[in-house]
């Protein structure tokens, strides 16, 4: 069971993973950590220092890094590894698809900074194509980290898990939803405001903003919003319960409208031919670049006040 | 201790038993993977005949060897090696490539007994023999990864990211064999991509280097057990070999990389070396 607690961000995202890992390391002595030289950005050099024996790092190496995984995977090890996001999914794909997801290795993945999270690493650090990406891979497990709680819990989760498993998420502090203490289920999406207008489809640290967004119309429009914090296997029994009466649903995502969230929720509309008009918020045909995150949260049209508009579009029919 | 006579003896049938295996399987099926199969069965006869620790009656036996053919499009050579060694009736080996088989034209974990790693995209296999020889050191135990890479597989950059974690970390328990047979798909490798000197190269790279010539199956043996003697060095056996190796006809084919026997030339190459091979198993390998 999950509580909401909403609070100004206070607790690096990245410093979930590392305590996750470290707790983990105190009881399950087969997990371990490998990074490609990010380890001072990702925090991971604390996991090397407690756990220096668990701590690998390969060099810039990030298809290597893949490969080595899932070789320690054979050899009944839980590897888990880091590096920003483009690189662990585009950059080492065919390492994570054939060494690892076809031939039954386990390897956890913890991409870092998609979409406007790159910030002043600019676009060649950019990726909204990941959670696309890697949908594409047979019975691979994505997530997208909604706060600090359910980072944690997703790490601890996936280290019970054999197979692929991706999660992203900012490496700095993004705002609090949950309480401490909170569980969730995998491929289970949680319901944080019941509506009876529209309905908010979102994830990882969008959710602050879709609860904002949710918050500011709530004298015009009912909004619901849940967070879809599995995107693989999708919930969607709890899609069909929430669309019910609908006047429309929007989705909103870091990510391409193609291929993540907003798709997945088109193809399921489409094949039901359900009469329910979607809205995808997310991004269209460019690339990434450079500036604040804020800067680009606003450029990339992806603030609350832009999921407002979309969702004010569904209140006159 | 330097293999004797009579264990080298032994070790050529085993060879010619993986030779004659590989030739009766692609001549079945009509087409295959012959010329890097042919150029590592006597690694293979080494490999298994006289150093790897395996057990056919339990492939997954968690204290055994592995052995990574990173050079995946070789799988015909390996599939034999295991039928010969006892993971799988040989009949099977005729299913090669047929729809439902166990012995996927490149090695697959999930399908084969015996089989360690999934490989065929090329330089894939270099990191997964990495991350075992890894785990094997954080277990504290004397397993011991066999790398068999191609020379045209060089190409690819994976392997050189792998080949440097392996010698930064002084992993001495993952032996790593070039077969060095001087050719690729498009012909041979100083022409397409030049790989100049191997053993300098890996030289170069941080690794203790024997040059063998590839179808010495009493030298590869000894260069094996002097690798295993180095614990804390990177270690890699450069094999001179030639691709088609052990079939002078194949030898002298140029695109040998995947043979059709859809000729009158080739049909009877590859029945002649079958009939050679049988005859020379039945005397016993004299």
């Amino acid at each position: 069971m999950f509580t909401i607690e909403r609070s100004k961000a206070n607790a690096e995202l990245r410093m979930a993973v590392v305590s996750a890992l470290q707790d983990l390391m105190k009881t399950d002595d087969k997990v371990v950590a490998l990074e490609a030289d990010l380890g001072g950005a990702s925090g991971w050099t604390k996991i090397q220092k407690t756990n220096p024996d668990r701590f690998i790092n390969v060099g810039i190496a990030e298809a290597n890094m893949t490969g080595i995984a899932a070789g320690l995977s054979i050899g009944g090890w839980t590897p888990f590894i880091h590096t920003f996001a483009p690189f662990a999914t585009r950059r080492a794909y065919d390492q994570l698809y054939l060494s690892g997801a076809y031939a039954h290795n386990t390897v956890n993945i913890y991409g870092s900074d998609p979409g406007f999270a790159a910030g002043p690493n600019g676009g060649t650090h950019t990726s909204f194509e990941d959670i696309a990406l890697m949908r594409e891979i047979p019975f691979s497990v994505i997530c997208d980290a909604a706060d600090y709680v359910q980072m944690r819990w997703i790490i601890k989760t996936f280290s019970k898990l054999k197979g692929i498993h991706y999660v992203r998420g900012n490496r700095k502090a993004v705002n609090n939803i949950y309480k401490e203490g909170s569980e969730f289920e995998l491929g289970k999406g949680n319901v944080l405001r019941k509506g009876k207008d529209v309905l908010v489809i979102t994830a990882g640290q969008l959710v602050w903003d879709a609860l904002e967004a949710a918050d500011e119309l709530k004298n015009d429009i009912d909004v619901e919003v849940v967070d879809m914090f599995t995107i693989k296997p999708f919930d969607f029994k709890l899609l069909s319960e929430c669309l019910k009466g609908k006047k429309g649903v929007v989705s909103f995502e870091n990510h391409s409208i193609f291929g993540g969230i907003g798709s997945i929720i088109s193809e399921y509309l489409a094949e039901r031919a359900a009469a329910i008009p979607l809205k995808r918020v997310g991004i269209c045909e460019r690339f990434g670049e450079v500036g604040s995150q804020d800067y680009l949260q606003k450029a990339y049209g992806l603030t609350s006040a832009d999921l407002k508009a979309a969702i004010r579009s569904f209140a006159n029919r | 201790m330097p293999i004797d006579s009579n264990e080298i003896k032994r070790l050529k049938l085993v060879s010619a038993n993986i030779r004659l295996d590989v030739l009766k399987t692609l001549r079945k099926i009509g087409y295959g993977h012959l010329g890097g199969s042919l150029s590592i069965v006597e690694t293979l006869s080494a490999i298994y005949g006289k150093h790897l620790r395996f057990d056919p009656k339990n492939p997954n036996w968690s204290k055994r060897d592995m052995v990574v053919l990173s050079k995946g499009h070789a799988g015909p050579a390996l599939y034999s090696t295991l039928a010969n060694f006892g993971f799988f009736p040989k009949e099977i080996l005729e299913t090669l490539n047929a729809g439902g088989t166990i012995l996927p034209s490149h090695p697959d974990r999930t399908k084969t007994p015996g089989v360690d790693a999934t490989t065929g995209s090329l330089g894939q296999g270099t990191s997964v023999a990495a991350g075992l020889a890894y785990g094997f050191r954080l277990n504290k135990t004397d397993q011991v990864v066999y790398l068999i890479v191609g020379d045209g597989e060089l190409d690819e950059g994976q392997c050189w990211e792998a080949f440097q974690f392996i010698a930064h970390n002084k992993l001495g328990n993952c032996i790593v064999f070039i077969d060095v047979n001087k050719k690729q798909l498009d012909g041979w490798t100083k022409d397409i991509i030049n790989p100049f000197d191997i053993a300098k190269k890996m030289e170069s790279f941080g690794f203790k280097v024997w040059k063998v010539k590839g179808d010495d199956e009493g030298a590869i043996s000894n260069a094996i057990e002097e690798c295993k003697a180095q614990e804390w060095t990177a270690v890699c056996i450069v094999l001179d070999t030639v691709k088609g190796q052990g079939v002078k006809y194949f030898e002298d084919y140029m695109d040998n990389h995947s043979v059709k026997f859809n000729t009158d030339e080739n049909k009877k190459a590859a029945d002649d070396a079958i009939k050679n091979l049988e005859a020379f198993i039945a005397k016993g390998g004299v």
